[in-house]
C-alpha cells in the first residue's frame, strides 16, 4: 500500500506497526493493527475479524421458527437481540402480526438489556480505560466523600465507606493478586483523574458489578433464563395468568409484575444517580482528549427501534431514531430502506469470502457466504500464525457493507447524532444539557469521550422507557388483555411456497438487521449485518475504510508499549469482539504481549 | 432452604462441554447429583461457562464447593484438592477460555465486595485434552469422575451435610443435562 486518502483521511503504512491481536477462544475475534510514525500518531489502521461466524451456512434447510435460537448464540453479550431481530425477520417474511402485550413485553425485555448492557459497558469494560485502579490507594476518603455528595444524592458515600473499599483494594494489590484489574496500564500518562475520582469510581465499579445481576432478572422472569433468553415468532413465550400462581405454568403474575416493578425503579436511580454523575465527574477531566470521531462526523446510520405500538414498521413508530445522515449534514436524515436492493450492499474485496465478481457489492437477500482465506502477498508470518496483515489482500472475516456506497459508523452515538439532528427534544435537550455542563461545543460530540458519553445517556433513556413499557403493560391487563401470542400462522401449512423478509433493530451496540428467504417451509437463505460488522468493516473496492480503522487515525499514543489510546477508542464502540495486544517494534519483534478484551 | 445454622452449600461444575476435558467440572457436578441425595440447603449447580453471571449464587453462598479442569502443571488426570485462600490461585491458570480465566476473577469480586463464601474447596482434576471442539471427556479425565465425587462428598460431610447414596426412579427427570444430549456427546 502506497499513502493515500480516502473520506478525507491520509492513509500512510511506512511507520512502525503496531499489532492487537486476539488469543479468547469463544466470543469472535478482533485484531487491529496500527502504523505510527516518528511521534507516535497513528497514520494507518487496519481491523481484521479473525473468525468466520457461519451461522448463516448452519441456517440453511432449517425451520424458520426455530431461527432465532441458532442466531442468538452469535453473541453471548447482547444475548437476545439477534433472537428478537430473527424473529421479526420471520414475521415479516410470512405476515405475522403479534399482540400488542407480546411487543410491550419484548419492548421491556430490549430496554432491560441496554440499561443492563451500557452499565456493564461503561463501568467493567471501558472504565478502566479512563480509570487509573491502583492510583485509587493514593485517595483521601474525605474528599472522595465530599466530591460525591457533591455531584450526586446516592446515599453510599460516607468517608467510612470509601475508606472501607480502600482498605480491600489495598489488600489485593499488596497480595500482587490484582484480579480483573491485572492488565492495566497502570500509571500510563493519559491517565488524568486525581486519586479521589478513582477511588470513586473503583468503588462504583464494585457497586455496579452487585447491581447489574438485579436488572437482567427483567430477562429471566419475561424470556424463562437468562443468558439467552427464550422467543417466539408470532409474540412471546410468556404468558399473562395475574391471579395464578407460577405453578400454573403461566410465568407473568401480579407478583412477578411487582417485582420487575421494583427493579425498573431501582435500575433509573442507579444510572441517573451513580452513572450519569460518575459519567459527567469522569469526562470533566479529559475534555481536551477529543480523538477518535474517525466517520461518526460524517456518516452515520440508524435503523430505528422500539416499535411503540405493535408491527408498525414506519419510522414514526419507532421511539429510537431512524435515518443515515452523509457528509456530516445534519441539516438532511436520508430514509433508510433495508429492502431496496442497491441501498445496502456487502463487499468482500477485502475480506475472506468469495464472490463471482468482487468489484461490486451484493444485497443481503442474495447475500453469499463462501468462505475463501487467502493472503496477500505482503503478509507477514504464516496461515496459522500471522504476524502482519496485508491490507492490500483479503485481511478479514468481516464483509464490508455499505450504504448508497458509503461506509457507516453505527451504535449509541449514531442514533442520538440522528435523533439530534432530527431536533427530537427527547435526544437533544440531554446532549446540549451535558455540553453545556462541560463547557464543550455540539463537535465535541464526534469523539471516542462522545461515543461514551452518549451510551451513557441512551442508558437513562432505556431505563424510563422501561417504566414507560411495564406502565402500558399493565394498563393492558387491567383492560381485560391478556394475549401475548398469535399462532394463526404457526402451522407451516398456512405458509407460501416461497417468502422473503427483512427483520431489523438496534442492539445495544448499533443497527441489526437480518434477511431471510423461505422456500417450501424451509430456510434457503439467511444472511445478518451485526453492528460490528459495520462499524469494524475492512476496506471496499475504492478503499473506503469503516468506522474503527478512521476512529484510530491521527490518534497520538503516550507510550507506543502501552497502546491504552487504541484501546479506549476501540471499546468506545463495545466490540462484540474480545481482543488483547501485541505490539511490534519497527523491524517487526514483539516488544510487548496482554490481553485486553 | 437454609440448614440448621442458615448456612447454604453451593456446590458448582464449571466448564466447557465442547471443549474435551474442559467439562469436567459440569460432567463431575451432574454425575454427583445422580449418585447422591443431598440436605435440603445444598444446592447443586451447572455454573457451564457462566462467568460473572455466578456471582449472585456465589455471594448468597456460606460454604462454596467447586469442581473443575485445573491446569496445575501436574500428570494428566491428577486431582488435587485446595482450601480457601489457595482456591482462586489455582482456578484455570490463564490458559483456558475467558469465561474460565473469569471464574477466578469472580472469586476475588466476591471477596472484593465482602460477600465471599466462609469456607471455600476445589476438586480439580487437571485435564488431558482442552483443545479438540465438540469432543466429550477423555477416558483417562472420566475415570476421575468417582474419585472426585467421594472427595466431595467427604467434604461435605466435613461441612455437617453429609450426601446419602440416592435412590433415583428409572427414568427420573431431575437431571442438569438431559439424558439425550449426554448420549450423543458420550457417543462419538
Amino acid at each position: 500500500m502506497s499513502a493515500y486518502e480516502t473520506q478525507g483521511f491520509r492513509l500512510d503504512n511506512s511507520g512502525r506497526r503496531v499489532v492487537v491481536d486476539p488469543v479468547t477462544r469463544i466470543e469472535g475475534h478482533l485484531r487491529c493493527e496500527v502504523n505510527i510514525d516518528n511521534n507516535n500518531i497513528i497514520r494507518n489502521a487496519v481491523s481484521s475479524g479473525t473468525m468466520w461466524r457461519g451461522i448463516e451456512t448452519i441456517l440453511k434447510g432449517r425451520d424458520p421458527r426455530d431461527a432465532w435460537a441458532f442466531t442468538q448464540r452469535i453473541c453471548g453479550v447482547c444475548t437476545g437481540v439477534h433472537a428478537l431481530v430473527s424473529v421479526r425477520t420471520v414475521e415479516d417474511a410470512l405476515g405475522i402480526r403479534i399482540p400488542e402485550n407480546a411487543n410491550l413485553i419484548r419492548n421491556l425485555m430490549h430496554a432491560t438489556l441496554y440499561a443492563q448492557d451500557h452499565l456493564v459497558h461503561f463501568y467493567h469494560l471501558h472504565a478502566m480505560d479512563w480509570v487509573d485502579v491502583p492510583n485509587a490507594l493514593k485517595a483521601d476518603p474525605r474528599q472522595t466523600s465530599a466530591i460525591a455528595q457533591k455531584i450526586s444524592r446516592w446515599p453510599n458515600s460516607s468517608p467510612g465507606y470509601f475508606r472501607d473499599i480502600q482498605n480491600r483494594l489495598k489488600k489485593f494489590v499488596e497480595s500482587g493478586q490484582l484480579g480483573p484489574f491485572t492488565n492495566g496500564y497502570w500509571g500510563n500518562p493519559s491517565y488524568r483523574l486525581p486519586a479521589e475520582v478513582n477511588l470513586l469510581a473503583v468503588t462504583h465499579y464494585l457497586e455496579a458489578l452487585d447491581f447489574q445481576k438485579d436488572i437482567v432478572k427483567i430477562q429471566t422472569i419475561l424470556g424463562g433464563k437468562n443468558p439467552h433468553p427464550n422467543w417466539l415468532v408470532g409474540g412471546v413465550p410468556c404468558a399473562i395468568n395475574i391471579d395464578g400462581d407460577l405453578a400454573a405454568g403461566a410465568p407473568l403474575n401480579m407478583e412477578r409484575l411487582n417485582y420487575i416493578s421494583q427493579i425498573i425503579d431501582r435500575t433509573i436511580t442507579f444510572i441517573d444517580e451513580v452513572y450519569i454523575p460518575d459519567l459527567v465527574a469522569i469526562a470533566s477531566y479529559y475534555k481536551d482528549w477529543l480523538y477518535g470521531a474517525g466517520l461518526s462526523s460524517q456518516n452515520v446510520l440508524a435503523y430505528g427501534e422500539f416499535p411503540d405500538r405493535a408491527n408498525i414498521t414506519d419510522p414514526k413508530n419507532l421511539l429510537l431514531p431512524q435515518g443515515a445522515i452523509i457528509n456530516g449534514d445534519l441539516s438532511t436524515v436520508h430514509p433508510v430502506d433495508l429492502r431496496n436492493p442497491t441501498e445496502i450492499e456487502e463487499y468482500v474485496v477485502h475480506s475472506w469470502y468469495r464472490y463471482p465478481d468482487e468489484t461490486k457489492g451484493i444485497h443481503p437477500w442474495d447475500g453469499i457466504t463462501e468462505p475463501h482465506y487467502i493472503l496477500g502477498k505482503n503478509t507477514k508470518g504464516t496461515p496459522t500464525n500471522i504476524q502482519e496483515l496485508d491490507e492490500d489482500g483479503k485481511y478479514s472475516f468481516i464483509k464490508a457493507p455499505r450504504w448508497n456506497g458509503h461506509a457507516m459508523e453505527v451504535g449509541p452515538l449514531a442514533r442520538w447524532v440522528v435523533g439530534y439532528a432530527l431536533k427530537k427534544p427527547e435526544f437533544k435537550e440531554p446532549v446540549d444539557k451535558l455540553l453545556g455542563t462541560l463547557g464543550l461545543p455540539v463537535t465535541a460530540l464526534f469523539s471516542t469521550l462522545g461515543r461514551t458519553a452518549a451510551r451513557g445517556l441512551e442508558a437513562s433513556w432505556a431505563a424510563h422507557k422501561m417504566r414507560y413499557f411495564h406502565d402500558r403493560l399493565m394498563a393492558n391487563i387491567r383492560a381485560g388483555d391478556t394475549s401475548t401470542a398469535n399462532t394463526d400462522k404457526w402451522e407451516p401449512s398456512t405458509w407460501p411456497r416461497e417468502a422473503k423478509g427483512v427483520g431489523f433493530g438496534e442492539a445495544p451496540r448499533g443497527a441489526l438487521a437480518h434477511w431471510i428467504r423461505i422456500k417450501e417451509t424451509r430456510i434457503e437463505n439467511y444472511q445478518a449485518v451485526v453492528p460490528t460488522t459495520w462499524n469494524a468493516s475492512p476496506r471496499d473496492p475504492k478503499g473506503q475504510i469503516g468506522a474503527y480503522e478512521a476512529a484510530l487515525l491521527n490518534t497520538p499514543l503516550a507510550d507506543p508499549k502501552q497502546p491504552l489510546e487504541i484501546l479506549r477508542t476501540l471499546h468506545s464502540f463495545d466490540p462484540c469482539l474480545a481482543c488483547s495486544t501485541h505490539v511490534l517494534g519497527p523491524a517487526g519483534e514483539p516488544l510487548h504481549t496482554v490481553k485486553v478484551c | 432452604m437454609e440448614g440448621a445454622d442458615g448456612e447454604r452449600i453451593l456446590v458448582l461444575g464449571i466448564g466447557n462441554l465442547l471443549w474435551g476435558d474442559e467439562g469436567f467440572g459440569v460432567r463431575a457436578v451432574e454425575a454427583f447429583q445422580q449418585t447422591f441425595s443431598f440436605p435440603g440447603h445444598v444446592t447443586l449447580m451447572d455454573g457451564g461457562t457462566q462467568g460473572l453471571l455466578l456471582m449472585p449464587f456465589i455471594a448468597e453462598a456460606g460454604r462454596l464447593l467447586i469442581f473443575d479442569a485445573v491446569d496445575f502443571s501436574e500428570a494428566p488426570g491428577t486431582m488435587i484438592l485446595r482450601r480457601n485462600g489457595e482456591v482462586p490461585a489455582y482456578l484455570h491458570s490463564g490458559k483456558m477460555s475467558l469465561h474460565q480465566t473469569g471464574f477466578q476473577e469472580v472469586l476475588i469480586l466476591c471477596d472484593l465486595l465482602g460477600k465471599s463464601p466462609g469456607e471455600m474447596a476445589l476438586v480439580g482434576v487437571q485435564p488431558l485434552e482442552w483443545d479438540i471442539f465438540g469432543d466429550g471427556l477423555t477416558p483417562l479425565v472420566k475415570e476421575m469422575i468417582s474419585p472426585a465425587l467421594r472427595a466431595g462428598a467427604l467434604i461435605l460431610a466435613e461441612w455437617g451435610a453429609p450426601p446419602v447414596p440416592a435412590i433415583k426412579e428409572p427414568g427420573s427427570d431431575d437431571l442438569l443435562f438431559p439424558r439425550a444430549l449426554q448420549s450423543i456427546e458420550l457417543n462419538r
